[in-house]
């Protein structure tokens, strides 16, 4: 049976209109919504769905963030998941990391924690990276199944169908893993008001980067964060011609 | 003037000696601690009732319950409660379909089988015995949602939990708890079994019988309950019934309500069909019959010929979770409403510009506030450990039915036509809101109820001022304070009770307004009670009035508290807030005055006399007495 870790990342709730810092240096987090990272949701309930099929014996989620990212665990935990990690990242840092940190932090907790399978979500509905998943396998020098809609486990490999453009792609990888969740992979299921109850008895440990070798320190300055242009308004025009006129104008059309 | 200052004096020097003396003759358990928490809690002499809305009928202020909002959740039953808001909500934005529970007559059985999973039915029982453990602010909180979704389905989840085993919880015993409460929380309904077809306000009247067997080891139940929630689905039931109890007195034998834990497999147990409702069409309501049930002995709930006492606490428990879910279902019908509102279009402008349209939605708004405040006082006050919560908890049960069956019928009307048309929604919420106005205590009921134990305690305190004269030198404090009161009432001097520095300044005027027909309000009581005595308990023309009064000033003091807090807190919401305590409070004082004067004015009263001759004359001829104007 196979020993899972799963990322699992605090993300502002996807149905908040996101505001932006009066100092464009970010976007404003206090008092807002967060939820576990859609992908994450779908990962986490991959890796619970392969416990309760027997195929694995153990799972881990990890979180890297500042103390709220607890409160994802706890999800995690009261999705099924046994126990918790999380990586102590004061809020500050937490603006300026990036998925080359994280990478390494979960390529590390794998090593130690001697896991099997990895799955992370195939992107955050924050930064949009798609990049942790791919980095993880590479600092691991494992194998990696981005974008996975179906994960089937062998004895020593997994097969995973991968939707890639224009169709899907199945490939088979030797374990040990990385995989990455799409959104088509599953639906991930409420958590119970019980098993809220009893993830509250579940262990979470609690690592900083320093504990897993890992500086943490900004590569990057946010130089500025915009809002998306507002949508101007149309105008009505009387006829095709016109529109036609208006569209060459504009250089829509050759 | 001086006079009367002189007195205040005297009876200030009296009440703190006389306070001393009891702090000296309080009991020694540990001196230095009582005399901490005397202090620490001013803590009140042991008859005192520390309900707010039971002293406003003595015209004073009690405001240990009121102010400031309670708030009971500690940090870590908040984040808990947090966790659980967004499955709940999912569950029944994604799996629970009303409309379809509407249409079936049932919960779907998918829809059931994952509020069972979700935890829904088990909310309260201990977490050692299968359940959630939650207390009832947390509880409050949930059953908000329900209530914003799906009335039907809270009342399946309410008479399972807020009625059906609350006995047990409450006054079960330790193997009854242990054998029980596991059950309940994991598949087996429970049920309320009291009303029956010839007893149904007047509950003492119930004719099912229990009597013992001859080897005393089972009572033999007899009867049958109709109405029964949840009567066709549960297999473990909170049924009362007659018990023959000597009486110590008089060693003669007498009929007293007892109150059973019942299981469907102890045999003789049926049930009739489900009945056809106008609404919360899904949940299950049928007749149960009992033919020679045999109960265990040690089925007995909370003592033989408790049974009264009984069904009373349980009803009275559960009433906040009324107030919470009907502010969950008035904010549904807001949304809709302005939905509507914000969108369409009339005589060339978006109608939320009109003022009739704003009215609406202002009082709609204004409703939905003080349910949802009355709700998180009561339950915040019942998780502190108060016990003083009756009248409150009553009162919230008739305003929240009667709140939201306005909100819902205003939400309609703004719609229009659309309001009408089943698909909006609205029409399954109001045929699922009438119910409310009737079962669990009628409101009718509930508002004698609420008059007549605020008057009895109003002349029980007037009887000890009498008593006090008796004997005046050991009670001097009781006579001038009592005194002092008359006579600056005498003088025409006003002496509303102190309710300003309970409040945020920004709400000073609105408290000054509160208190003063607090003053009034306890006046009235008093001269009620001199001028009818005990035939008051037959005056349900006056006491409905007095009812009527108690809720407007209980709901202001409970809206100006709310928004105090949030001015306090300086929050986001507080300025609106701040406007609706404000128009709440004034538009409710205008309706107390006028109670209070319907129940003093000589013309108002015989008014009530001619409206009881025109019941009669209808009453006799059996419907409308007179002929059409054109006598065809």
């Amino acid at each position: 049976m196979a020993r899972v870790l799963v990322g699992v990342k605090r993300v502002i709730d996807y149905a908040v209109k996101i505001r932006i810092k009066p100092d464009k240096k970010g976007v404003l987090t206090d008092g807002v919504k967060h939820s576990m990272n859609p992908f994450d949701e779908i990962a986490v309930e991959e890796a619970v769905r392969m416990k309760e099929k027997k195929i694995a014996s153990e799972i881990i989620a990890v979180s890297c963030g500042p103390a709220q990212a607890q409160d994802v665990i706890r999800t995690a935990l009261a999705m099924g998941v046994d126990k918790g990690i999380h990586v102590d990242i004061p809020a500050k840092e937490f603006e300026t990391l990036q998925p080359l940190h994280v990478s390494k932090m979960l390529a590390k907790i794998a090593q130690d924690e001697k896991v099997d399978i990895v799955i992370l979500g195939k992107q955050a509905i924050d930064d949009d990276c798609n990049q942790t998943a791919q980095m993880t396998a590479a600092v691991l020098d494992w194998p990696q199944a981005t974008n996975a809609s179906k994960i089937e486990k062998g004895d020593k490999d997994v097969t995973v169908t991968r939707e890639i453009d224009g169709g899907l792609e199945v490939i088979k990888c030797k374990l040990p893993v990385v995989i990455s969740a799409d959104l088509r992979l599953n639906e991930p299921r409420y958590a119970t008001l019980p098993n809220i109850m009893k993830a509250k008895k579940k262990p979470i440990k609690k690592v900083t980067p320093k504990d897993l070798g890992v500086d943490t320190a900004a590569r990057i300055e946010i130089v500025s964060v915009e809002e998306p242009p507002v949508r101007k308004g149309g105008t009505i025009i009387p006829d095709v011609d016109t529109l036609v006129a208006k569209l060459k104008e504009g250089g829509f059309v050759p | 003037m001086l006079k009367i200052a002189r007195i205040f004096q005297i009876v200030e020097r009296v009440q703190s000696a006389q306070l001393q003396r009891f702090l000296s003759t309080a009991p020694v358990l540990c001196g230095k601690t009582v005399q901490a928490r005397a202090v620490a809690e001013k803590k009140p002499a042991p008859e005192e009732d520390l309900s707010f809305v039971m002293n406003v009928f003595k015209g004073q202020v009690e405001s240990t319950q009121i102010f400031p909002f309670p708030k009971t959740l500690t940090e870590e039953q908040r984040e808990t409660l947090e966790m659980m808001i967004d499955p709940t909500q999912k569950f029944f934005e994604e799996v629970n379909d009303p409309d379809k529970n509407d249409a079936l007559e049932k919960v779907a059985d998918e829809s059931l089988k994952g509020l069972w999973e979700l935890g829904a039915f088990t909310l309260q029982v201990p977490q050692d015995l299968g359940g959630l453990g939650l207390n009832n602010t947390q509880y409050a909180r949930l059953v908000e949602i329900v209530g914003a979704n799906d009335l039907g389905v809270g009342i399946v989840l309410g008479a399972h939990q807020s009625i059906g085993f609350k006995g047990i919880l409450l006054f079960g015993n330790k193997e009854q708890k242990e054998k029980y409460l596991p059950r309940v929380s994991s598949g087996e309904f429970a049920a309320f079994c009291l009303t029956e077809p010839s007893s149904g306000s007047d509950a003492g009247s119930i004719k099912t019988r229990a009597v013992l067997s001859e080897d005393g080891k089972h009572y033999i139940l007899n009867g049958s309950k109709i109405w029964i929630s949840n009567g066709g689905l549960a297999e473990i039931m909170t049924v009362f019934a007659q018990t023959p109890v000597q009486d110590p007195k008089t060693g003669k034998t007498i009929d007293k309500v007892t109150a059973f834990i019942v299981e469907r497999s102890f045999g003789g147990v049926t049930n009739g069909p489900p009945e056809k409702k106008m609404g919360i069409k899904c949940s299950n309501t049928a007749e149960v019959y009992y033919d020679n049930v045999p109960i265990p002995v040690e089925n007995v709930l909370g003592g033989v010929g408790n049974g009264f006492k009984v069904a009373m606490n349980i009803l009275n428990n559960g009433r906040f979770g009324m107030a919470a879910a009907l502010s969950g279902t008035m904010k549904t019908c807001i949304k809709k409403a302005v939905d509507f509102a914000t969108q369409r279009t009339q005589f060339g402008q978006r109608i939320d510009n009109f003022g009739g349209i704003q009215e609406k939605i202002a009082k709609m708004s204004m409703l939905q506030y003080v349910t949802e405040s009355m709700a998180y006082m009561i339950s915040g006050n019942m998780d502190s450990g108060s016990k003083h919560y009756h009248l409150e908890a009553a009162i919230s049960k008739c305003f929240a039915s009667e709140a939201a069956w306005y909100v819902c019928d205003e939400a309609i009307q703004i719609m229009g036509g659309m309001g009408f048309m089943k698909h909006t929604g609205l029409e399954r919420i109001m045929r699922d809101l009438r119910i409310f106005r009737i079962f669990e205590g009628t409101n009718d009921i509930l508002r004698l109820f609420v008059a007549l134990t605020g008057i009895q305690y109003a002349g029980a305190s007037l009887r000890e001022l009498q008593q006090a004269f008796k004997n005046p030198a050991a009670n001097l404090g009781l006579i001038f304070g009592e005194a002092s009161k008359r006579v600056v009432r005498k003088v025409g001097l006003s002496s509303p009770p102190a309710i300003e520095h309970l409040v945020h300044r920004d709400l000073v005027g609105a408290a000054t307004m509160l208190a003063k027909e607090i003053d009034s309000f306890g006046q009235t009581i008093e001269m009620i009670l001199i001028k009818y005595g005990k035939g008051i308990v037959n005056e349900q023309f006056i006491l409905n009035r007095i009812a009527n009064a108690t809720f407007d000033i209980f709901s202001s003091a409970v809206a100006l508290s709310r928004a105090s807090m949030a001015l306090s807190e300086n929050s986001d919401t507080a300025t609106h807030e701040k406007l609706m305590a404000q128009a709440w409070t004034l538009e409710a004082m205008d309706r107390v005055k006028i109670n209070l004067q319907y129940i003093l004015r000589g013309q108002n009263l015989d008014n009530f006399q001619k409206m009881s001759a025109i019941s009669k004359n209808v009453c006799t001829a059996g419907g409308v007495v007179q002929l059409n104007p054109l006598k065809i």
